[in-house]
């Protein structure tokens, strides 16, 4: 089938034949490496801890943003970048579990008895493990030995998870800020949209 | 009571010191190892107290500052805050006061003991800082204003000049910003109108050029650049129990038994360690115990938080 999009994107689409998978893992490792080199020349400001867990919550979400929009992206613009779904969500969930090791590391230092109870007790953080806890699995079975272990079915059931895993964390950044920011309501917004138009057929 | 210094000059990190440890985190880069990343190491030992209670730099008090009249992030103020005028500064004084008028400020500190005070600040959303203020206890203003019998509470009020205060211009806030005060909290010898850090004129995003410091209370409480003061005989409003009143009490003593619902108070991250900041348990009363519970005997701090 001729996608109208087709002249902008088959060029692309025959491109990425000659770009293996590992460059995106190499691509996703800069906004880590710029998050450290800001950390070495003190350009994080007077709390870093909080920098950083910031940063790295937010380039957690931007990849959960980009695995969520590659099939609206091959649907709706015939641009098929499906070889690197797989990378991109492992790198998401590289960056999440970055940023919930800073909130127990730095931030809170393993106070387990704070931890527990926040987890509990604060909404925004308790669904913010929701988030994670869904995560952690699809990471775990992003491989071929895991896709034939479980079967095709059972394998995109359980990845079928992303659609609350990741509306979920956007919630998490909605709550954590004080007040309503525009910032994490429109990555709240675009999420959702991302997930309406997976119902076009 | 009157107040003795548990933290002292002493323990201030001499001006070249402070000076020079921004300097050397700026320079960074490349050449100076992971140590002084974390900040941990510099002017540790001599000028340490008790390991937890290292005064704050100059430059990690006047860089990370909640006044949401220059912006809500924490580097706004010292971005934005350069605008306001400080000088001249009149201070309305009125309510139940024998003597109320428009007081110039600098009237006010001809009268008043200016001193040096090193302070805990302890901020709602559980971080900390150490902070060496100048300034003259609030009790001595409010007695040269004269106070009338009926007065049983203290309001304060921010400037409000949204053409100098940019923050102001969205509603972020109901401004002015305002805040208030028990009298007997008021009249407390802790309880500071700071003009001044580090013995210099207090940085325009610290709340220049007169502030409140209640150091057992939350941060939100020392409301800055404050333009009137007011007492009454009813509990004033305050702008962020005005906001959300399940999130922000009127009284805001600081107390690690009673969670704000979006952080617990159990404990802290001082500020300026880098990355290794240190979370230390928070004190009740922020550690000013012995000079403030005895305002509140009797009183349910968990009802009245």
């Amino acid at each position: 089938m001729q996608h109208v999009f087709a002249p902008i994107f088959n060029p692309v689409n025959q491109a990425t034949r000659r770009v293996p998978s590992w460059a995106v893992y190499a691509l996703g490792a800069v906004p880590f490496i710029w998050l450290v080199a800001q950390l070495f020349a003190g350009q994080l400001g007077v709390d870093p801890v909080k920098a950083i867990e910031h940063q790295l919550g937010e380039y957690g979400l931007y990849f959960l943003v980009g695995g969520l929009a590659i099939t609206p992206a091959r649907k709706l613009l015939g641009l098929n970048l499906i070889k690197y779904r797989r990378a991109i969500g492992v790198l998401a969930a590289l960056y999440i579990t970055a940023h919930l090791a800073t909130w127990l590391v730095l931030d809170i230092q393993l106070r387990w008895g704070e931890i527990s109870a926040d987890i509990l007790k604060r909404p925004y953080i308790t669904i913010g493990m929701v988030s994670f806890l869904m995560i952690l699995p699809l990471a775990f079975t992003s491989n071929n030995l895991s896709l034939r272990k479980l079967g095709p079915l059972k394998w995109r059931n359980l990845h079928k998870l992303t659609y609350i895993a990741v509306p979920l964390a956007a919630v998490h950044f909605v709550m954590i800020v004080k007040g309503w920011q525009p910032e994490p309501l429109i990555w709240l917004g675009v999420i959702v949209a991302l997930l309406l138009l997976r119902r076009i057929k | 009571m009157s107040f003795k210094p548990d933290l002292n000059w002493s323990d201030v990190t001499p001006k070249s010191q402070f000076m020079n440890r921004r300097q050397l985190i700026k320079g960074a880069a490349g050449a100076v190892a992971l140590g002084s990343i974390g900040g941990a190491a510099h002017a540790r030992g001599k000028y340490a107290v008790e390991g937890v209670d290292e005064v704050n730099s100059l430059s990690d008090i006047t860089n990370y500052n909640n006044f949401y009249e220059f912006g809500t992030g924490k580097e706004d103020p010292a971005r934005n805050a350069h605008t306001l005028t400080t000088d001249p500064w009149t201070v309305k004084i009125d309510g139940l006061v024998d003597r109320p008028g428009d007081y110039d400020l600098a009237d006010i500190l001809k009268r008043v003991n200016i001193e040096e005070r090193i302070y805990r600040f302890r901020c709602v959303e559980a971080w900390s800082m150490v902070i060496p203020w100048n300034g003259f206890e609030l009790n001595q203003l409010l007695n040269h204003a004269g106070i009338q019998s009926g007065a049983k509470y203290v309001a304060f009020e921010t400037l409000l000049r949204p053409e100098e205060m940019v923050g102001q211009r969205s509603r972020t806030l109901d401004w002015p910003y305002r805040e208030g005060l028990r009298l007997d909290e008021a009249m407390n010898p802790l309880t500071l109108m700071a003009t001044g850090l580090y013995g210099e004129d207090l940085p325009n995003q610290n709340g220049a050029p007169l502030r409140l410091v209640v150091p057992w209370k939350y941060g939100f409480k020392s409301i800055k650049s404050i333009v009137r003061i007011t007492l009454t005989d009813t509990q004033p409003d305050t702008s962020w129990n005005m906001t959300n009143a399940r999130e922000y009490g009127f009284y805001s003593n600081v107390n690690p038994e009673v969670d704000h619902p979006r952080w617990s108070q159990a404990s802290e991250r001082k500020i300026g360690g880098g990355l290794f900041s240190s979370r230390q348990d928070t004190l009740m009363m922020n550690g000013y115990s012995e000079y403030v519970d005895s305002m509140y005997a009797g009183m349910d701090l968990r009802a009245n938080f």
